[in-house]
């Protein structure tokens, strides 16, 4: 048994945090959601230098030999910065689709790319009446001479503004919600056919609509094997369930301390209102659900290499636990906040504001706490896909 | 005891439901969580000021309606049904009984005629940033100079100030006295008077709703002061009374379980209308059976008003469940938008196409609501503050 960190994950975690002190503070952060970009580039430029965008990438494909460790490691800290930069879409899920099924031209052509960060990925899967199921795809990709021809709708794409490639799922066979018969491929950007609608999103970060028109895909951009995509599919939003729950244990903390700071100096009636005793339970219950939280991503980050059901069941029961303790704990930050904790001014509103949007994205409380049962009832038509 | 409206009770219904029918203004087009502006604010008000309706609880002599509870209940029903803008609060239901109450006549005359009209528009001039669940603590000084007062302080959370003609504001006009509910002042301050500036608190959502209010040697004249110099915490205690009575919301959270099931109808999951699934259909079970333990509580507390008991304590138990249910609303309504709760649309520049559209309607306001509706549980007397109220007055802790 061993909860430590290696020296360098250490070393990751003090240069990014020491990064984001100095360099995206509130002030800096809030202007650079405010420009057109909604970010400023020269940060993630910055994270490349650091190294961190080849943290999780083993060294044979040109990474610094770090594992799902180091990007729980990178989105703990960035949920204590409110980072909205695209790790997630672009290294978690861009770099983790190449890294487990990538061909080798593959490899090539992205994973450096990635790495340096001159190539930005976003995970082209939710769509307009799909909601959390990753098989519930309408997009279609119709085999064609040399490769494919995709038409359809992917919806809420994040940091897909930011992105030059996308990661499509589509249907190549089977019917509307059939577990086979889901393909990945890589669509670059630019290709005709791609358009996109563009929009900011509530917690502050970047999202488009993207429509496929008669987009032409050529063999070679099919991720994995065709229409038995979805473990693959699976595995990967797994992978980024365990670092959206590493954010929310970031966001956690820094609001559930900022609650505490505040209940210190906040008088009412002559007293402190952290002298309050309903107050300090309540605050104590955060702490708890805070804590309590860390525990199962560690425990989701460790099993992501467990096999299939073991860890589909462990990033399920991580993403229910997260999703209550991080509705109790920013709900609760803004009620002891007050009047003050409803303002833009304050940062702590929008610790409350990603904390709620994390159990929007990926499968929210009930959607993993229906997966989480059925595997645990040996549905075989779930633990299939 | 018995459910069942009268036949008068029933009769009443229907005039007003065809009155609103007829009535209500075209609304504007789907503005997702945008602020109202000034004109459609008072929409609805200035017609119903035409009917001789905007102010059904007041005194029949300053232009109430004479409706019993009852009927006042039911006119609530039917406006809620429709999502009706309502005459806004701070005017009619706040500043006006204080003033009828214990206002002299010169103030009845000068002031009633207008807040019944919607000509001009009232701000709330109470909390400060030292003083929000701990009113009585107000530091905002009024000084005697000759027959005005000179004003300095600053006031927070001011609604829809920005908007506002005139404010009531709580001041302190005696700073030795021996308890801090004592030494207050009840003034009305018109808001165009030197010296007072507005600035906007843009909330978690977005929205301009609330502001800062500075008073820098605002000179009033003393004759703006309601009631006896002083003797302000009095009639603040009255005002929060009122403020409380009609916090329940009952009626427009029936409304909004309704719009609840109907968006849950359309949206799918798993192919299947989410309103199928057993998880989400219980969720909405759980806040219905909820919200119809709060109607029954506040039915017996207007039988109660009816028979002349005026509303105690037990108006907590409403505050706090009912904007507890108004909350839990918001947060199902956001869950059901799934990945269309993401995106965010207030005073983003529209691409000028409407032929692809962003997720359901209902889905771009439902985060923003979200986020606004946690300031439920904080005023009016924070929902710690009323437990206080229910644990020190009812059980005698």
């Amino acid at each position: 048994m061993d909860f430590n960190f290696t020296d360098e994950q250490t070393m990751i975690r003090d240069s990014l945090a020491r990064l984001i002190r100095e360099k995206y503070d509130f002030d800096t952060r809030r202007a650079a959601l405010g420009t057109e970009l909604g970010r400023d580039p020269a940060l993630w430029a910055q994270f490349a230098e650091l190294g961190l965008l080849m943290a999780p990438f083993s060294e044979e494909d040109g990474g610094l030999g770090g594992d799902a460790i180091d990007a729980m490691v990178v989105m703990e800290e960035f949920g204590k910065g409110l980072v909205t930069e695209p790790f997630i879409p672009s290294v978690v899920c861009g770099g983790g689709f190449l890294r487990s099924a990538g061909t080798s031209a593959q490899k090539e052509n992205h994973l450096a790319g990635i790495m340096s960060g001159e190539q930005i990925f976003a995970f082209a899967y939710a769509e307009p009446r799909g909601r959390y199921n990753l098989a519930d795809l309408e997009t279609t990709a119709k085999s064609e001479a040399g490769g494919y021809v995709l038409n359809g709708h992917k919806a809420v794409v994040i940091g897909a503004p930011w992105a030059t490639h996308f990661i499509v799922t589509a249907r190549t066979s089977g019917g509307q919600r059939d577990g086979g018969g889901v393909s990945v491929f890589i669509v670059e950007k630019g290709s005709e056919g791609v358009s996109t609608r563009d929009y900011p999103t509530v917690d502050g970060r970047r999202a488009s609509e993207v429509y496929f028109e008669n987009v032409s895909v050529p063999a070679e951009h099919l991720v994995g094997e065709a229409d038995h995509g979805l473990p693959l599919v699976e595995q990967i939003a797994d992978e980024a369930v365990a670092a959206l729950c590493a954010e929310a244990c970031g966001v956690m903390g820094v609001a559930h301390k900022m609650t505490v700071e505040y209940s210190r100096q906040r008088k009412q009636f002559g007293t402190p209102i952290g002298k309050f005793q309903v107050l300090q339970h309540r605050m104590v219950d955060m702490f708890m659900e805070h804590e309590q939280s860390v525990s199962m991503t560690y425990m989701a980050t460790l099993k992501l290499g467990e096999d299939e059901i073991e860890r589909k069941k462990a990033a399920s029961a991580a993403k229910v636990k997260i999703g209550q303790a991080g509705r109790f704990v920013g709900q609760e930050s803004i009620q002891i906040h007050g009047g003050m904790g409803m303002t833009e001014e304050l940062a702590v509103g929008h610790y409350f504001k990603r904390l709620t949007m994390i159990d929007a994205e990926l499968g929210n409380v009930d959607h993993h706490m229906k997966r989480y049962t059925a595997l645990s009832a040996g549905d075989m038509s779930v633990a299939a896909e | 005891m018995n459910l069942e409206f009268s036949a008068e009770e029933i009769a009443f219904r229907d005039e007003v439901r065809a009155f609103i029918q007829e009535n209500y203004p075209e609304q504007a087009a789907m503005r997702g969580a945008d602020d109202l502006t000034k004109d459609e604010f008072l929409a609805w008000h200035k017609i119903l000021a035409k009917k001789g309706w905007a102010a059904p609880a007041w005194p029949v002599e300053h232009g109430g309606t004479g409706w019993t509870a009852t009927q006042r209940y039911i006119w609530s029903e039917e406006n809620a049904a429709v999502d009706a803008i309502m005459p806004l609060p701070f005017g009619i239901a706040m500043v006006a009984p204080v003033i009828y109450t214990f206002g002299t006549q010169e103030q009845k005359d000068r002031y009633l005629p207008k807040i019944l009209s919607g000509e001009e528009w009232w701000c709330q001039g109470y909390s400060e940033p030292g003083a929000g669940s701990d009113l009585a603590s107000v530091k905002t000084t009024a000084v005697r100079d000759g027959d005005h007062y000179v004003i300095n302080g600053q006031k927070t959370w001011t609604t829809l100030a920005q908007h506002a003609d005139w404010g009531f504001f709580l001041c302190r006009t005696d700073p030795d006295a021996d308890k801090p509910q004592k030494g207050i002042s009840f003034i009305l301050i018109d808001m165009k008077t030197p010296g007072i500036e507005v600035r906007p608190i843009i909330t978690i959502d977005g929205g301009h709703e609330v502001n800062e209010t500075w008073l820098t040697d605002v000179r009033v004249p003393v004759e703006n002061r309601v009631g006896e110099e002083n003797m302000g915490w009095t009639y603040a205690k009255f005002l929060l009374a009122h403020e409380r009575s009609g916090i329940a919301g009952v009626a427009r959270s029936k409304r909004g379980v309704e719009r609840l099931r109907s968006l849950a109808s359309t949206e799918l999951l798993d192919g299947e209308p989410l309103i199928t699934d057993r998880d989400f259909a219980r969720k909405i079970s759980q806040l219905e059976i909820d919200l119809t333990a709060l109607e029954f509580t506040e039915l017996r507390t207007l039988a109660g008003e009816a028979q002349g008991k005026g509303p105690g304590p037990e108006s907590s138990i409403l505050k706090i469940k009912g904007t507890e249910i108004q909350q839990r609303l918001t947060e199902l309504t956001l869950e059901a938008a799934g990945n269309y709760g993401h995106p965010y649309f207030r005073g983003f520049p529209e691409d000028g196409s409407n032929t692809r559209p962003i997720g359901p309607e209902y889905a771009p306001a439902s985060a923003p609501l979200y986020f606004n509706m946690r300031k439920t549980s904080i005023y009016g007397g924070s929902n710690e503050i009323q437990r206080n109220i229910i644990s020190k007055m009812i059980l005698g802790l």
